[in-house]
């Protein structure tokens, strides 16, 4: 049947056709929807794993044991998983095992425009990257047979544009393959220097035995075109740029295994155009081979390593001419996104800048806690930073600088690789005051449970890990409770625990104002015979408020009622009953 | 055929995301190629939102570039003023006359642009501008103004009512179907 899928979808409809039975992951955009979708099929088994280090050594575990397995995450999340990534090149897998990830060229939603195809080639792991949904499916089916057939695990490379677009794909049965018998086999699976030794050059010799597969595959084939002045090497979502641009006119050479490379394809595709060219998004990877065969290549010169690509840069930068509509000539104010109305972390950092902190930040909606009118974060590179990076700042200052600083992170985020952080400032004993952001979901993403929330992916009960408990456990002694929306509650609690000199967590706890679950007031209503114009309810900046003419005005259609700006006016303009 | 491309654009939250799933749905029923591309994430907190929606005999890219647009179908008025680099000379826009204040304006930091409407009507752009939200409104609930949109899109198809009710009861909860087939309804007769 054909339909509509995401590449993600598409990609989670691959591996319940190829019999993929374990599936764990931790969620980041752009990759979330594969374990979502996939997580739909009762056949499967799927969960969210705390971070991806351990999603990828749970589902090299599956694969050990003899059931096909996959893990998914987005670039920087494979930054975590580089530890088994690169031993599990040497293991090889039991029964097929994939590894989904994707980037984010264009920094949608990302802190940074990591290219992971170094990491294929890092590791020595053949890499797979589709053009669109239908590719994501047959790629998805095709990576188990590579997987088992070459002993590796195998990586799916999706982008923002494939991972979130959909194109029409044609569904089929599920097979499951027989599970594998587990054989003790020392040899292989332990990693220790007298069976590394020789582990290592069959990874190279498996290695060239995947390029001698790679000359042949129809995923890596040549298209003819009309005009060999030009011939493109491309991939990904690049090769539909190059398509949409200059349809059949030029010879393409489209990648489908982008590690490791045919070269005899390559050679020989260059040497039948005048002139070689290689479209890619972000680093030079595909070029950079090309220069290593000795090859003459334009790449990198004419298209950017930063940002996103796109038909018409691609048209124009081959000497094509495109025409643009005509611009308004207005200044258009920019839309950045904003936290939303009734966000329980927005009064948290309005705290926090009130008591001018110097705020350690981390990796969630709370990042916008960075951007005016709140510009109460100081610090954010990647998840746990916040926590570690705050022991290290105290470390190196002096206490009066501890006094006023403090780190925050989300509850999923402090599980994913926080606690860690939390137990060198136990351990190592610096006066540290860390916030957890709980909000009861894991948000950014969409929502996805994590292991605080007390649901699975599944979304059946399970065991809540409590948060109290663990920073206590982890040797915290002082751990409290505040309720974002009181915030004379979270301003002493704060500066209580910045005036002590041991370390403390604070827990700030509401649910995400997006929950289904979450029941909210009515909105809030304004009196503009008390409103005298301030503006001090202006500074949480929340996008339910705004001045007309010189008066707040709640807009009700997103007000929910939280109360924060009651909080904030003098007059007792703002309130549930305004001044009605 | 050549491969036309519709636009949606909005604001994160109002529905966008639906209209496009709807509308790819319709058209791959219809026999064409189609591509729907999406943002996900940080850019949904009520920022400024695109999806793309491309449909022909074979559509190779996911997304609409500039000057590509046959038509834009914006969900608030200086969302379309945003985009309109990426329309076709002559094509056509579907504005929902709304205004959502972005936070450089509720901040003070910039201002909502006056007169949009009759500014986008001098380009080389045909304008259709009503009032989505309050059609939506009457038909049950703010949130329906994708649905609304929806109608008024549908006047420049020939598809038939059978062919716009199936992909809507395929794209809303059915709690809230026969209100969504109002502001449909509404859309497309106001």
């Amino acid at each position: 049947m054909k339909t509509l899928m995401l590449g993600n979808e598409a990609v989670a409809r691959g591996l319940y056709e190829a019999g993929c039975s374990f599936v764990s992951s931790y969620p980041g955009t752009p990759s979330t929807e594969i374990t979502e979708c996939v997580a739909k099929y009762d056949e499967v088994y799927a969960e969210w794993a705390p971070n991806e280090k351990v999603a990828l050594e749970a589902a090299f575990g599956a694969s050990v044991r003899g059931k096909r397995s996959f893990c998914a995450m987005k670039h920087v999340g494979l930054n975590v998983a580089a530890d088994p990534l690169f031993t599990i090149s040497y293991t090889g897998v039991n029964a097929g095992l994939i590894i989904g990830v994707a980037d984010d060229a264009g920094m949608h939603s990302s802190q940074n425009e990591q290219d992971s195809r170094h990491y294929a080639q890092a590791a020595k792991i053949p890499m797979l990257e589709p053009s669109d949904s239908a590719e994501a499916l047959a790629f998805a089916k095709l990576a188990y047979g590579l997987s088992e057939k070459f002993d590796t695990a195998v990586l799916i490379k999706m982008c923002t544009r494939v991972s979130h677009s959909q194109s029409v794909v044609e569904t089929a049965e599920r097979v499951v393959p027989e599970q594998r018998k587990y054989e003790k086999n020392p040899a292989k699976y332990i990693m220790m220097p007298a069976y590394a030794k020789k582990k290592h050059p069959v990874v190279e010799e498996r290695t060239r035995a995947l390029a001698a597969w790679a000359e042949k595959t129809e995923i890596n084939r040549i298209e003819q075109g009309q005009d060999t002045s030009v011939g493109i090497i491309t991939s990904s979502t690049c090769y539909q740029y190059v398509k949409e641009a200059f349809g059949d006119t030029y010879p393409v050479l489209k990648l489908g295994m982008i590690w490791p490379m045919p070269e005899t394809k390559i050679k020989d595709f260059a040497a039948s155009v005048d002139r070689l060219v290689v479209v890619e998004e972000l680093d030079s990877f595909i070029e950079t081979h090309c220069r290593n065969l000795g090859l003459a290549v334009t790449g990198k010169e004419l298209f950017t390593e930063i940002g996103e690509l796109s038909q018409n840069v691609v048209k124009e930068k081959l000497g094509g001419s495109v025409q643009t509509g005509a611009l308004l000539g207005e200044e258009i104010p920019a839309r950045p996104p904003v936290m939303c109305a009734g966000c329980p972390h927005r009064s948290l950092f309005y705290v926090l800048k009130k008591l001018n902190l110097t705020v350690l930040g981390d990796i969630g909606c709370y990042t916008l806690g960075a951007v005016a009118p709140l510009n109460a974060i100081d610090t954010t590179v990647c998840m746990g930073a916040s926590v570690s990076g705050l022991h290290g700042f105290i470390k190196a200052g002096d206490e009066e600088s501890a006094g006023r600083t403090v780190a925050v992170i989300g509850d999923s985020t402090f599980i994913h690789s926080g606690v860690t952080g939390l137990i060198n400032i136990a351990y190592n004993e610096s006066n540290s005051t860390v916030i957890i952001l709980d909000n009861s979901i894991t948000g950014m993403t969409g929502h996805q449970q994590n292991p605080t929330t007390g649901y699975n992916l599944k979304g059946d009960p399970c065991t809540k890990i409590d948060l109290e408990s663990l920073c206590h456990a982890v040797g915290i002694r002082r751990v409290r409770v505040v309720d974002p929306y009181d915030m004379e509650a979270c301003q002493s609690a704060i500066q209580e625990e910045l005036s002590v000199k041991e370390p403390s967590v604070i827990i700030s706890r509401r649910p995400c104002a997006l929950l289904k679950y979450v029941k909210h007031a009515g909105p809030i209503c304004s009196d503009p015979e008390k409103c005298k114009g301030c503006k001090a309810c202006m500074n949480i900046g929340c996008p339910a408020i705004s001045m007309v003419d010189g008066k707040a005005v709640i807009d009700e259609t997103l007000c929910v009622g939280c109360g924060v700006c009651e909080q904030l006016c003098k007059f007792g303009a703002l309130g549930a009953e305004g001044g009605r | 055929m050549e491969t036309k491309n519709i636009m949606i654009v909005g604001v994160g939250g109002q529905g966008t995301l639906l209209a496009s799933k709807l509308l790819g749905r319709l058209l791959l029923t219809k026999g064409f190629d189609v591509k729907v591309s999406e943002v996900h994430g940080m850019s949904q907190r009520g920022g400024s939102v695109v999806t793309y929606v491309r449909y022909g005999d074979r559509v190779c890219s996911p997304i609409i570039d500039k000057g590509q647009a046959d038509c834009i179908l914006s969900f608030e008025l200086l969302e379309a003023a945003r985009y309109t680099e990426y329309i076709k000379p002559g094509g056509r826009m579907i504005v929902n006359s709304q205004q959502i204040n972005p936070m450089p304006v509720i901040a003070g930091a910039a201002a909502y642009p006056e007169n949009l409407v009759q500014k986008l009507s001098s380009l080389d752009v045909k304008v259709d501008a009503f009032d989505a939200l309050s059609l939506a409104e009457e038909a049950g609930s703010s949130k329906a103004v994708n649905l609304v949109l929806m109608g008024r899109l549908a006047k420049h198809f020939d598809f038939t009512d059978e062919e716009w009710m199936d992909a809507i009861e395929h794209s809303v909860p059915p709690k809230f179907l026969e209100m969504n087939k109002k502001a449909f309804e509404a859309g497309r007769s106001a």
